[in-house]
């Protein structure tokens, strides 16, 4: 039986923990507001709100954020369709080699970034596609597959076959199936999925790093802006950004999900 | 005219036969039972009705029309599943209202039928309700009553009484019955408890490893089984070996003969030990042991009762000796 207090000397430990974890993320939000440019000086001379003001007049950072946002609904667009329709056969359907595709669609997630993304860079070359926007969508779109997938194939799992059946012997064919039962039945799950390859792919910077040419997504934009000393901030200010940008999907799904299976793929 | 017949019907999964050319009719308005142990072919059949599965050979035809190559949604039959099968996401009342959205009904109209229905099955007021917060009897009644709005010729029900409780069970057996007799469809019943098909159904079709055993009524499933598959599964049958049969009556088969019909005489044809005994009220169960034939006689209760131990002789009358075909 758990005992009702935990000793102090836990309870010291997961805050020290705790703040381990989240104290640099507050350190990169109060940069955002520093007076001093050139170095990240402790603690900051003077208080600003005038980063935000220079963010928004800089048009590289425009184009990053609206190159960000395209891949990543594309991406997520793509992962809905392929990831959902996968988890159908491999969880509904008995063929020869179901838990082998099944065991490779997950692979990309498993596998290191490096290694995806030297894959897909050779494999460009060898089929001599040209780096481009879809070069982009193509590498996260691996991972992104894995995530509706898992959460898709969860909810199949767990949705009674006899369901469909149901409905057919109540006269729906399999358009009407679809629309009126399996769609509702995995909505959420989808959401949840839809939700999380969305943030994934809009904080991606390794694969993309290997498949993107001169293009930059906004985390490629700010692994550059680093090596830059001049207006730092500018680059805290943006990380906010993208933080409150992946955070609440990363919650929403949390929510949406929360009571019925775990959001498989949270640890990539 | 006959409202399910099958011509020789088989499904074979790779090399198991599931349905082995299985040829039966089953009349309209009947309440038709099929009835075996797991995995002898009877849900298969059922299936093959409803279209979940397509016959590898064999012809199936409902009211005279050829249908193995018809989707379950062209159908003229309804389907109440084991497990219901109801639609978490939508309330009782979509759910019984499914089958006639999918058909094209006005809401109003549709609601107002599965309402109509909600009350046959004496579920009045539960229509707002989701289906988890109903209770295994509840959700029963929901999924016959989305099967029977749809008006079918056939319902085919699928173990439905399996997840009741015993009290339920037998309340859920009579109002199923009375429901039959009120609306006069042939109802296709799929069970693997032998008291249940008997006492509920017109006629049984007992299956064994894909094929039927015997079909006939509950009368002379009971009283004369045709082999001794039959005689063991459906009841307490005594099966007697046919080198016992060939010494009382020169014919060479095995033969049933029911518990009730052993009587402990001074003089018999058959001497056997008594191994024990139960007291059931109205009667004694006697098990004995004939030259390593276990046999059960029901003794009534102002017989003599023998001792455990005893040595006792047997006798019947040659009328309910019941001769089967080869076991």
């Amino acid at each position: 039986m758990p005992s009702e207090r935990a000793p102090v000397s836990l309870k010291i430990a997961a805050g020290a923990g705790l703040l381990f974890l989240h104290l640099p993320i507050l350190l990169i939000f109060i940069y955002a507001f520093t007076t001093e440019d050139k170095s990240y000086q402790w603690p900051p001379p003077g208080l600003t709100l005038k980063w935000f003001a220079v963010t928004w007049g800089r048009p590289d950072v425009w184009a990053a954020l609206r190159l960000s946002l395209q891949v990543a609904a594309i991406s997520t667009a793509v992962a809905l369709v392929l990831g959902t329709l996968c988890a159908a056969a491999v969880s509904r359907a008995h063929f020869f080699g179901r838990e082998t595709v099944s065991l490779l669609v997950i692979l990309p997630i498993a596998l290191p970034g490096v290694v995806t993304g030297i894959a897909l860079r050779s494999a460009f070359h060898i089929a001599e596609i040209p780096f481009s926007f879809w070069t982009i969508v193509l590498g996260h779109a691996t991972f992104c597959v894995v995530v509706v997938y898992n959460n898709a194939v969860a909810r199949f799992r767990r949705t009674s076959g006899s369901l469909i059946e149901a409905s057919m012997d109540l006269g729906a064919d399999s358009f009407q199936t679809l629309r009126h039962v399996i769609l509702p039945n995995i909505a959420t799950a989808l959401l949840a999925g839809g939700m999380l390859a969305f943030a994934l792919s809009f904080d991606e910077v390794i694969v993309t790093t290997f498949t993107a040419g001169q293009q930059q997504t906004l985390p490629i934009w700010m692994l550059e802006e680093l090596v830059r000393p001049r207006q730092r901030p500018v680059t805290n200010v943006v990380a906010m950004v993208v933080v409150l940008v992946t955070l609440l999907p990363i919650l929403g799904a949390y929510y949406l999900t929360r009571g019925t299976d775990a959001v498989a793929g949270q640890g990539k | 005219m006959s409202a399910v017949t099958f011509d020789d019907v088989s499904r074979h999964f790779g090399a198991v036969r599931a349905v082995d050319a299985v040829s039966l009719s089953i009349a309209e308005g009947e309440f038709f039972a099929m009835l075996g142990p797991s995995g002898s072919g009877k849900t298969t059949c059922l299936r093959l009705i409803a279209g979940f599965e397509r016959p590898s050979a064999g012809q199936i035809r409902l009211f005279g029309a050829p249908v193995q190559d018809q989707p379950p949604y062209r159908r003229p039959v309804n389907t109440v599943f084991q497990d219901y099968a109801l639609f978490p996401h939508l309330n009782v009342r979509d759910n019984v209202a499914y089958g006639l959205m999918i058909a094209g009904q006005a809401k109003t109209d549709r609601h107002r039928d599965a309402d109509a229905a909600l009350e046959m099955v004496r579920l009045t007021g539960y229509g707002d309700r989701k289906p988890s917060a109903l209770s295994g009897g509840q959700r029963q009644r929901v999924a016959l009553a989305r099967a029977l709005v749809m008006k079918p010729r056939v319902l085919l029900l699928d173990e439905p009484l399996g997840a009741l409780d015993l009290k339920l069970r037998e309340q859920m057996q009579d109002e199923l019955k009375s429901l039959q007799r009120q609306l006069g469809i042939t109802f296709i019943f799929v069970t693997h408890d032998q008291s249940e098909a008997l006492s509920m159904a017109d006629r049984v079709a007992v299956f064994n490893a894909g094929q039927i055993a015997q079909t006939g009524t509950p009368e002379d499933i009971y009283f004369r089984p045709e082999t001794a598959f039959v005689a063991d599964f459906v009841g307490s049958s005594n099966i007697l070996p046919a080198r016992l049969v060939h010494r009382f009556t020169g014919r060479d088969c095995p033969a049933a003969l029911r518990p009730e019909a052993l009587r402990i005489v001074d003089t018999g044809p058959l001497l056997a030990r008594v191994t024990a005994m139960s007291f059931l009220g109205t009667a004694t169960r006697v098990v004995l042991d004939a030259d390593s034939i276990r046999l059960t006689a029901l003794l009534p209760k102002d017989a003599p009762r023998p001792h455990i131990g005893e040595t006792v002789t047997l006798d019947w009358d040659a009328s309910d000796l019941h001769l089967m075909a080869g076991a």
